[in-house]
């Protein structure tokens, strides 16, 4: 990519790399390691990894809060390290704790991290009340967070995080621990304010079913470093191989009907009178339904499995933790 | 277009410090661990202290209190005796405690007040888990420790005057039947009030900057900032022992002291005070 290109990029790193603790030293952590990213403008972009890949240091070397070992980036076209208060006036954070303070109220909470943000008093006012009321918490404005549910409390920590009106958003795993309900309306609450606001978002969370719904792209950190970059979709179907269908018909006749020979896992379920494959690609299923109606079987139903993100993750995971086995002996 | 100078040389920002130190009190204020003993330990200072020696010293006098007394003065300096000259027993028992023997003591309210509130600021914040978000703000970080600073020390300045002014009409009032006359404050103790007080306030919040990178609760804060109150101990038995006596000049010294303390652990926080240090121990 040419500087120019970087300078387009709402998120531009070169090989960052954060070490906690001396190199010299046993007990030394390697949380980031050599990451390349490019975020675009707009983008809802997910960090996905399990505890401890280096999810939240890397937010917290983007907003400038913490100094990389080494490496370069600019985010917003800020340098995070020597303008960092410049940047983050531009950036919102949701921490994976929502880090409010439970003896104030909700309204409270509000308006002093609006003045910290340098928000005007009226605008901080104007804006509180407006998003109290879209995040429904208006009528507990004037409650102690401490009396808050979990669910209330996130949804709070979100609209602290919009207060100023931030170009880059930071969302710190926005969904954990909170109940389906709960977590679903934070997730609504993540794509009206894409959709609406074309907001550049970057997502961290271990909730791939979230990611594959709310991301356009999305990285897979393993031990700090970046292994896989891409859509969803895209990384789906380039790293699981073809499709699997499942057919519903009325039986299965192995004499009237061969399977192709590029099908793998062929099953029968009889008692289901479901028939299950793996075919190398989209294109060859409209040939198989075709010759299984040839064959005098009746279809009600077929249906292609795409892989998930989830498939694409433990994927990845695992054939990483393969190689790192290797590298190690 | 943004500006875009280095954070470094970012302009200072009252406003955010002002908005920080606000915050700070505002949930001080709400939480009874930190308000309680900011409350209760001035009150028997200043109050219960001062009234139970001026309603007692007659009676003090007269069971043989005044003995001791009569050793505390015969230990003095001869220009500091001669204040006593002409004074009854319970005279002497008034003045000597009051405003002799009370003084360093009182600073244990400056000092207990700012670790209290700095514990609360400093620990207490990564107690409950809000420091990240803090962190995460434009504020610089220096405005965040000024803005903690101001926090503890402003008020443990303020609590320290008003503890002052009620000692002053409780020293005066519960004394009155024996001195007869307004006898408190006098040049040392305005000295030790305006002078010295900030700098213990000072002396307390720093001790708790020092320690809050080894502890994580609140309680454990506040437990080993009471080392604060040793020097202050120290005061106190050596005015018994006869090693110093608090006059105009000792207190103008003791004032210079802390002074310089203060300002060597201010310059240490403002260098060690660096936000990529702090969230690395969150």
């Amino acid at each position: 990519m040419s500087s120019e290109d970087a300078k387009t990029m709402a998120v531009h790193t070169e090989n960052l790399k954060r070490i906690f603790g001396n190199v010299n030293e046993r007990d030394h952590v390697v949380a980031v390691n050599g990451l390349n990213l490019d975020v675009r403008p707009g983008e809802v972009f997910g960090l996905l990894g399990h505890n401890g890949a280096g999810k939240t240091t890397t937010i917290r070397l983007l907003n400038g809060v913490l100094a990389p070992t080494a490496g370069s980036m600019r985010v917003l076209g800020y340098d995070p390290v020597e303008e960092g208060p410049y940047l983050r006036r531009q950036t919102g954070v949701l921490t994976e704790s929502p880090s409010l303070d439970e003896k104030l109220s909700a309204q409270e909470n509000l308006t002093i991290y609006g003045r910290l943000y340098g928000v005007d008093e009226t605008t901080t006012r104007a804006r509180a009340a407006e998003l109290l009321e879209t995040f429904d918490l208006s009528t507990r404005a004037a409650e102690p967070v401490g009396t808050f549910s979990k669910g209330m409390r996130q949804r709070l920590a979100l609209a602290r995080a919009l207060l100023h009106q931030p170009r880059l958003i930071f969302l710190d795993e926005p969904t954990a621990g909170l109940d389906p309900v709960a977590a679903e309306s934070v997730r609504r609450l993540i794509l009206r304010l894409t959709e609406e606001n074309r907001r550049t978002v970057i997502l961290c969370t271990h909730n791939l079913v979230e990611a594959q719904r709310l991301c356009h792209r999305v990285c897979v950190l393993e031990h700090g470093q970046l292994v896989a970059l891409g859509t969803p979709t895209n990384l789906s179907r380039n790293l699981q191989q073809g499709i699997r269908l499942t057919i519903e018909m009325d039986r299965y006749d192995p004499d009237a009907f061969s399977p192709p020979e590029a099908a793998r896992e062929v099953t029968w379920n009889a008692g289901a009178q479901v028939l299950q494959l793996r075919l190398p690609h989209r294109e060859d299923v409209p040939a198989l339904v075709a010759s299984l109606v040839d064959a005098g079987h009746r279809i009600y139903r077929v249906s292609p499995e795409e892989p998930t993100l989830e498939d694409v993750y433990f994927a990845l995971h695992n054939a990483h933790e393969s190689a790192g086995k290797k590298v190690v002996v | 277009m943004n500006e875009r100078p280095s954070s470094r040389t970012s302009r200072f920002n009252w406003r955010v410090v002002h908005t920080l130190a606000k915050r700070d009190l505002k949930i001080v204020g709400r939480s009874k661990a930190i308000l309680l003993p900011m409350v209760v330990v001035p009150l028997i200072f200043i109050v219960a202290i001062p009234l139970g020696v001026g309603l007692f010293a007659p009676q003090m006098a007269s069971a043989g209190e005044s003995e001791d007394l009569g050793r505390f003065l015969e230990m003095m300096p001869a220009p500091m005796r001669k204040a006593f000259a002409g004074y009854t027993d319970a005279q002497i028992i008034v003045v000597a405690t009051i405003q002799h023997l009370f003084a360093p003591m009182f600073l244990i309210i400056p000092l207990m007040v700012a670790s209290t509130i700095a514990a609360g600021s400093y620990v207490g914040e990564k107690e409950r888990g809000t420091l990240e978000a803090l962190l995460h703000t434009p504020t610089t970080d220096l405005e965040l420790f000024a803005g903690k600073l101001l926090a503890a020390w402003i008020p443990a300045c303020v609590i320290g005057w008003g503890s002052f002014l009620v000692y002053t009409v409780v020293a005066n009032v519960g004394a009155w039947h024996v001195m007869g006359r307004i006898y408190f404050p006098n040049a040392m103790w305005i000295a030790l009030v305006t002078w010295v007080v900030p700098a213990a306030a000072g002396l307390g919040l720093g001790m708790i900057l020092l320690i809050s990178a080894r502890v994580s609760t609140f309680q454990e804060a506040y437990q080993i900032g009471g080392v604060v109150v040793v020097p202050v101990l120290l005061l106190v038995f050596g005015q018994l022992a006869g090693v110093l006596y608090f006059n105009l000049i000792a207190v103008l010294v003791l004032g210079a002291i802390l002074w310089a303390v203060d300002a060597a652990m201010i310059w240490f926080g403002v260098r060690t005070f660096r936000r990529d240090e702090i969230i690395a121990r969150v």
